[in-house]
């Protein structure tokens, strides 16, 4: 069988530093190229830590459990390594960076990723034609690559602005971290279209979501509910709707039934 | 007559038994003379305030030390090669005029003046003596007011040559106005005193770049008064590049007329030791001061900036955003100082002083002090001082960049902030490829658009 895109053993991880809160329990989780999860929870459930601590954030440390990524370890690499090795975070709250202009900033992104790969760099010529139908693509005014790394946008354009990012940064894993949140309808369609694009059968899509609502537009093979910093039950899409319509208090007796009678 | 006064002053210094040593007097006798009248009573205000006035607030937050007991000797001359080796790199293609002082004296070659049209750029002493002597006569001297500046004092007492520069009603200079002022100090310290007198008339616009640098170990003690009228806008940038052996005092005095607009930029880059005093009267209504500061050091550098502006009239907005970039054991001091009078209603003051700190030794005392005395007013202040922020290091490193990297971009990207409302193109890629060269980048990425940051009020 093919070596899967992500996998993820046993990984439990706290907060670093101060109280050491443990956040991640020991999470199990497999994406194999061209597949497509979601993982859903409640808040506090611990699945944007999730998201961060694929991505290498320092907040967090990593107490046990191993993350293989194409089958190299993936917790061994720095952030920046992960990127080049195709990981691509959609921020949940993407930071504005005054004075670092958008076009720079995506062109040494994407010249470090092709550096790593061995490919030549753009120059700012070959770079803007890359971008040119991507921004079209997610109706961005090109105007934007002028100004500061998401200066002056609303949280809506910061979260297309990711989605862009994602599409131009061409990576092998896209984690979204609640891409949804804070869209309006329209806006939600322009992203699920950008994110639908990437789907292919080299690159594996891994959608953290509070609301059902963007699985309609970027239907999953899998989604996961992860309560309490574990993933405790996965199904396919009807799996969403389920926990749509029902919440997710059923999930949690279910466990406390399975806990019983195992104990 | 110096005899008379060291001795007075010694008289005095023992009496006080502060300070250490008498002021430093240097010979004029080959340097050109004028303002007598003014030169004398400065004369007497430095021997009274002796060196006392440095243990008050407004100087104690940096040791002068050096500069007190540092005996220096006069600029001796250089030759035109020297000068032309030092001040190349540094001169303007398209200048509207260029003067380059060396040592206290002009270097006529190396200068374009304009003796007649809408713009006047002369030698002080020339203007002193020439058609201008009654403006000269009117302002030099008395646009500075601080009685309490001992610096300022023996500036006053010893100005070398220094250039008047007179903007006529109206005229709208388009080029920067380029002032190169250079110290060399070949064997032994030796000290400077540059004074400029800018006289901006009514509806008058023009920029004004004050250079300073040199080579050695040298004092520059440099006094620029300005005076615009009614409708001006003026523009005034000091980048001080000095060695890193020198020091550098320099004092701002600008008074503006009603609707007049000033904009300065303090740039300091060099030196062991720079105190800039820099005092802006608001002397009409809707008269706007946008004063602006970049510090970028490093090693054991300090730098001190003073600043204060007088809110004298209505409706007047104002703007202070002052960023250093402290590396190794640099210190810097910022003290802002707004002063708001009772009839000064509809004030709008925003003042910022940021400082990233890129070592654990690197450290700034931050200051600011508002004196309102009307009460419809809005006057905001804030500082913040600290690393860089670990969420962007984080988004960049997100994306491939490496960490060494992404703090390097962070740091360039702070200074830019200010650097990208420079409108004289010289001075911006200067400054910029200082910085660029300071943390391994390329300056390609500077912003082509001006957007609204650090609420950046472009007036």
């Amino acid at each position: 069988m093919a070596t899967p895109l992500l996998s993820i053993s046993d990984l439990h991880a706290h907060v670093a530093g101060g109280d050491n809160r443990k956040i991640l329990k020991g999470v199990d989780l497999t994406v194999n190229k061209g597949e497509v999860h979601a993982i859903m929870g409640k808040n506090g459930s611990g699945k944007s830590t999730l998201a961060q601590v694929l991505m290498g954030k320092e907040a967090y440390e990593v107490t046990q459990g191993t993350v293989d990524y194409l089958g190299k370890d993936l917790l061994e690499m720095d952030t920046e390594e992960r990127a080049r090795e195709g990981l691509f975070l959609a921020f949940q709250y993407p930071v504005e960076i005054p004075g670092v202009s958008t076009s720079y900033f995506l062109r040494a992104a994407v010249n470090e990723t092709r550096k790593h790969r061995g490919l030549p760099e753009l120059d700012a010529v070959q770079f803007l034609k890359l971008v040119k139908e991507k921004m079209a693509a997610l109706k961005m005014d090109p105007q934007f690559m002028n100004r500061a790394v998401n200066e002056g946008f609303s949280g809506g354009e910061k979260k297309r602005n990711e989605v862009f990012q994602m599409m131009v940064c061409d990576p092998l894993l896209c984690i979204m971290d609640e891409t949804d949140s804070g869209l309006d309808i329209d806006a939600l369609k322009i992203v699920a279209q950008g994110a639908n694009a990437l789907r292919s059968p080299d690159r594996g899509i891994l959608m953290v979501t509070h609301y059902q609502r963007l699985l309609d537009y970027i239907k999953p093979d899998f989604v996961h509910v992860m309560i309490d910093g574990q993933i405790v039950k996965t199904g396919g899409a009807e799996l969403a709707l389920e926990l749509e319509s029902r919440g997710y208090d059923w999930i949690e007796t279910e466990m406390q039934a399975r806990a019983a009678i195992s104990g | 007559m110096t005899a008379d006064i060291a001795d007075k002053t010694c008289q005095d210094a023992k009496k006080r038994t502060a300070s250490p040593r008498p002021p430093t007097m240097t010979s004029v006798s080959t340097r050109p003379f004028f303002a007598s009248a003014l030169r004398d009573s400065a004369k007497e205000l430095a021997a009274s305030l002796a060196w006392s006035p440095l243990k008050t607030e407004e100087w104690k937050f940096t040791n002068f030390r050096e500069i007190v007991e540092t005996l220096y000797a006069d600029a001796p001359e250089v030759s035109e090669e020297q000068v032309r080796t030092l001040v190349s790199a540094s001169s303007f293609k398209d200048a509207a005029a260029e003067v380059v002082i060396a040592n206290g004296r002009v270097v006529t070659p190396l200068c374009r003046f304009s003796a007649e049209g809408p713009l006047i750029v002369l030698p002080l002493s020339e203007a002193a003596a020439g058609e201008y002597a009654h403006l000269v006569e009117k302002h030099l001297g008395r646009v500075t007011r601080d009685r309490n500046n001992p610096f300022l004092a023996r500036q006053t007492a010893t100005f070398d040559e220094g250039v008047f520069i007179l903007i006529k009603k109206s005229a709208a200079v388009e080029m920067p106005i380029h002032l190169i002022f250079a110290s060399i100090a070949l064997d032994g310290a030796i000290s400077n005193y540059p004074r400029v007198l800018i006289v901006a008339q009514d509806n008058a616009s023009a920029s004004i770049v004050e250079t300073h640098i040199g080579e050695g170990s040298y004092l520059t003690n440099v006094v620029t008064e300005l005076i615009a009228g009614q409708d001006a806008s003026i523009t005034h940038y000091r980048m001080q590049q000095d060695d890193a052996a020198a020091s550098h005092i320099a004092t701002l005095d600008a008074t503006i007329g009603r609707a007049s607009k000033l904009v300065t930029y303090a740039c300091c880059i060099g030196g062991k030791l720079i105190r800039n005093d820099l005092n802006v009267r608001l002397d009409g209504q809707h008269s706007t001061a946008t004063l602006n500061g970049l510090v970028m050091t490093g090693q054991s550098q300090h730098v001190d900036n003073h600043t204060l502006l007088l809110h004298l009239h209505p409706d007047c907005p104002s703007y202070e955003l002052y960023k250093h970039v402290l590396d190794g054991s640099a210190s810097a001091v910022f003290k802002g100082k707004i002063f708001v009078d009772q009839i000064a209603q509809k004030t709008d003051a925003k003042q910022q002083s940021k400082a990233l700190l890129l070592t654990n030794t690197a450290k700034i005392n931050s200051m600011p002090a508002l004196e309102i005395y009307a009460d419809d007013v809005k006057c905001t202040h804030g500082s913040t001082t600290g690393p860089l922020d670990e969420g962007m290091i984080f988004y960049l490193q997100s994306r491939g960049i490496s960490e060494d990297q992404s703090k390097r971009l962070l740091t360039y990207a702070f200074l830019a902030d200010v650097t990208r409302r420079i409108a004289v193109a010289p001075v911006r890629e200067k400054l910029e490829a200082l910085m660029a060269a300071q943390h391994n980048l390329p300056s390609d990425f500077r912003i082509q658009e001006l957007t609204g940051h650090d609420e950046a009020a472009v007036y």
